[in-house]
């Protein structure tokens, strides 16, 4: 994956709680088996209805995704972190993730902001009433900012995270340098797991 | 405590760390753990894109023999002598096929008696077993939690990690307990118990825990029942959830095709049996339920966590505290086409599903049949009887179960995950209603404009007999 250090821009704001990845990517758009082009799947069924925020002109070329809270529960398809980082996002922003989609999240590079109640609920109503509002989100630091309105916030990436993170580091190479270990707990095992 | 720090600590543990500590190949201070993983299921969906990364960076599959694949999710319930129709699913279903043949991966495929939703066959075929690990690129790999191993979905580049190394890197999780206490009530079954527990901890109460299922409800439980329980974990949010293995656990195992034999098999349980938590140790988050209060249990909304009990009433947006949760409820009564107040079991059904690795498994079918016996379905309602395996299958038919549902006037079909996500031809239409023996509710998860209620088995049948949401107990 590419590396990612800062995330600066605008965001959408998805004001509701509980975004399933059912939401995020319908089931017919998983039958693909090519690891591109879900960009036009993303929130494919609200998407037909004009009033959904992601047909707001006003929040056009925005590249950070703001939820609400419980943001990617459901099922463990990675096509979700697929579609919403095709379409151009590079960063989500909830006080609380589904945990397999926030894991999918960074082994993609799409970062997962998850920050305090307050926090999130500051920022939502703050892009609501105005979507230029520019958001910075420095993945070193661990920190979201939007000095426009004062916002300087901390959210919980843990340290092996960053690292991948700011390093675009593929972790199937860093687990084989501990083939070695592999092989060895191998040759432990119960006789009768084979 | 999280499950990372016990390694190696004397104190009393729990399950959960049990099984995760004896699967540490590498542990540093600041990483997550990476753990070996005993058991990976495939099916065709998450994994097409795991399998072109190993061709891409020319890696082999490590252990093709620990790893199993089915066709499950694309796969019709009916005509399945022809070829799938539609042609991206069977784009997928193929690709799986080439997949498995290139990297030597057992596949059971469609038409094979073997073959079925993954979490149906894993268990039947003896494969899932006690203090495993278990993965699969889908998020009810908690259902193999029933029989005390770690079993938990996955993501696609998780799929490809596995299949490359047999590990998995893993953060350290919290411990929950989920204790249910008594006896259930007559007609209450372990669908109920797992509905009533999403309404006690919600869609995110278990989010960053792993759970463990105890007390005597659970005890009393049999697999099937078990497995029903594990299977929801995720729509609480849990990475896992599992249920200490004991003589019920032994004795659906034993002499199935994977498991051990002979000597072994004496090994195997003398293992086994010391899998429990021990005496003293303590958990980060407990929820207690009291199986008395346990009554049959429907979904009304949009997640799995709305809930109520079948003689309840639609709740009002009004009587929630928490103003998420109001504006939740609302935006899930516009969606499901409910007013605040009316009857659920006066709510009219138009479709009923039973199957998905929720509720497919041979008990399911006959606790449907019990229901259907001597009934007929309710005119122009439109069923689905779907098992969840060839073998499953199979059994129903040796016991004539497939004749009661016909009789009754129930669609009898082959096996795989049919509607519930509609991945293959059976969809909702657009504001139809179901009873649905699955495990999600969410907005369109059955079909675009879908309205799905999820219940158990029996609920489902008579709900299918009587048009409105009903309970066996009400056709009497």
């Amino acid at each position: 994956m590419e590396p990612v250090a800062i995330v600066q821009g605008t965001a959408v704001p998805l004001d509701r709680s509980d975004v399933d990845t059912d939401q995020i990517i319908p089931s017919d758009w998983l039958k693909r088996v090519e690891r591109t082009g879900f960009e036009k799947g993303l929130f494919s069924e609200w998407r037909d209805g004009e009033d959904f925020v992601l047909n707001n002109e006003d929040y056009a070329g925005a590249n950070i995704l703001l939820g609400g809270p419980n943001f990617g529960t459901g099922s463990s398809r990675e096509h979700a972190v697929w579609a919403i980082q095709q379409y151009g996002f590079a960063a989500v922003i909830s006080p609380r993730f589904g945990p397999i989609f926030k894991n999918n999240s960074t082994k993609n590079g799409l970062v997962p902001v998850e920050v305090d109640i307050e926090t999130a609920e500051a920022l939502m109503a703050a892009v609501q009433a105005d979507p230029t509002l520019e958001i910075t989100i420095d993945v070193e630091r661990a920190t979201v900012e939007a000095p426009a309105i004062g916002l300087s916030s901390t959210f919980d990436l843990s340290e092996s995270i960053r690292h991948r993170l700011l390093n675009g580091l593929d972790d199937i190479g860093l687990t084989l340098q501990q083939v070695d270990k592999i092989d060895s707990f191998e040759g432990s095992r119960p006789s009768y797991m084979a | 405590m999280d499950t990372s720090n016990s390694a190696g600590s004397s104190g009393p543990k729990t399950l959960i760390e049990k099984v995760w500590d004896r699967h540490v190949v590498h542990a540093a201070e600041g990483e997550p753990s990476l753990l070996y993983i005993d058991l990976h299921l495939v099916h065709e969906v998450t994994s097409p894109q795991a399998f072109d990364g190993l061709r891409l960076t020319n890696r082999p599959v490590r252990r093709p023999e620990l790893t199993v694949a089915t066709e499950d999710h694309n796969v019709p319930t009916a005509d399945i002598d022809q070829p799938i129709a539609d042609p991206v699913s069977k784009a997928q279903v193929d690709t799986l096929r080439k997949n498995c043949d290139e990297f030597g991966v057992q596949l059971y495929s469609m038409g094979d008696i073997n073959q079925g939703i993954v979490h149906v066959i894993g268990p039947e075929l003896g494969l899932t077993q006690p203090g495993m690990t278990v993965v699969c690129g889908d998020s009810h790999t908690s259902t193999h939690g029933a029989f005390g191993a770690l079993a938990f979905g996955i993501g696609t580049s998780e799929v490809e990690h596995v299949l490359a190394t047999q590990t998995l890197q893993q953060s350290a999780q919290e411990t929950m307990a989920i204790t249910v206490n008594g006896e259930l009530p007559e007609g209450s079954t372990a669908k109920d118990v797992v509905l009533a527990i999403l309404g006690a901890a919600d869609t995110g109460g278990g989010i960053g825990a792993i759970a463990e299922f105890r007390g005597p409800v659970i005890e009393a439980l049999s697999m099937e029942g078990r497995m029903t329980v594990c299977n929801m974990s995720i729509e609480f949010g849990a990475k896992a959830g599992m249920i200490a293995p004991d003589e019920t656990t032994f004795e659906y195992l034993k002499g199935r095709p994977n498991a051990p034999t002979g000597a072994e098999w004496d090994a195997a349980v003398a293992d086994w049996k010391t899998l429990r938590s021990d005496e003293g140790a303590t958990y980060d988050r407990e929820i207690v339920l009291d199986g008395a209060d346990i009554v049959p249990f429907m979904t009304w909304g949009t997640n799995p966590g709305q809930v109520a009990p079948i003689s309840a009433n639609v709740p009002d947006p009004a009587d929630f505290d928490d103003p998420g949760a109001s504006d939740a409820a609302s935006r899930a009564l516009e969606y499901m086409g409910l007013t605040a107040g009316t009857p659920l079991k006066e709510v009219p059904v138009d479709t009923v599903f039973i199957g998905s690795c929720t509720n497919s498994r041979i008990e399911d079918l006959r606790a449907a049949a019990a229901v259907a016996k001597g009934r007929k379905v309710k005119d122009g309602m439109r069923t689905l009887v779907v098992p969840g395996s060839g073998l499953v299958k199979q059994q129903a038919e040796a016991e004539g179960l497939h004749t009661i549902f016909t009789d009754a006037g129930f669609n009898w079909r082959e096996p795989g995950c049919s509607m519930c996500l509609a991945m293959n031809p059976d969809k909702l239409a657009p504001g139809e209603r179901s009873a649905s023996t699955s495990n999600r509710n969410f907005e369109g998860r059955q079909g675009r404009g879908g309205r799905t209620h999820l219940v158990s088995p029996a609920v489902a049948a008579a709900t299918a007999i009587a048009g409105t949401f009903a309970t066996p107990a009400d056709l009497d």
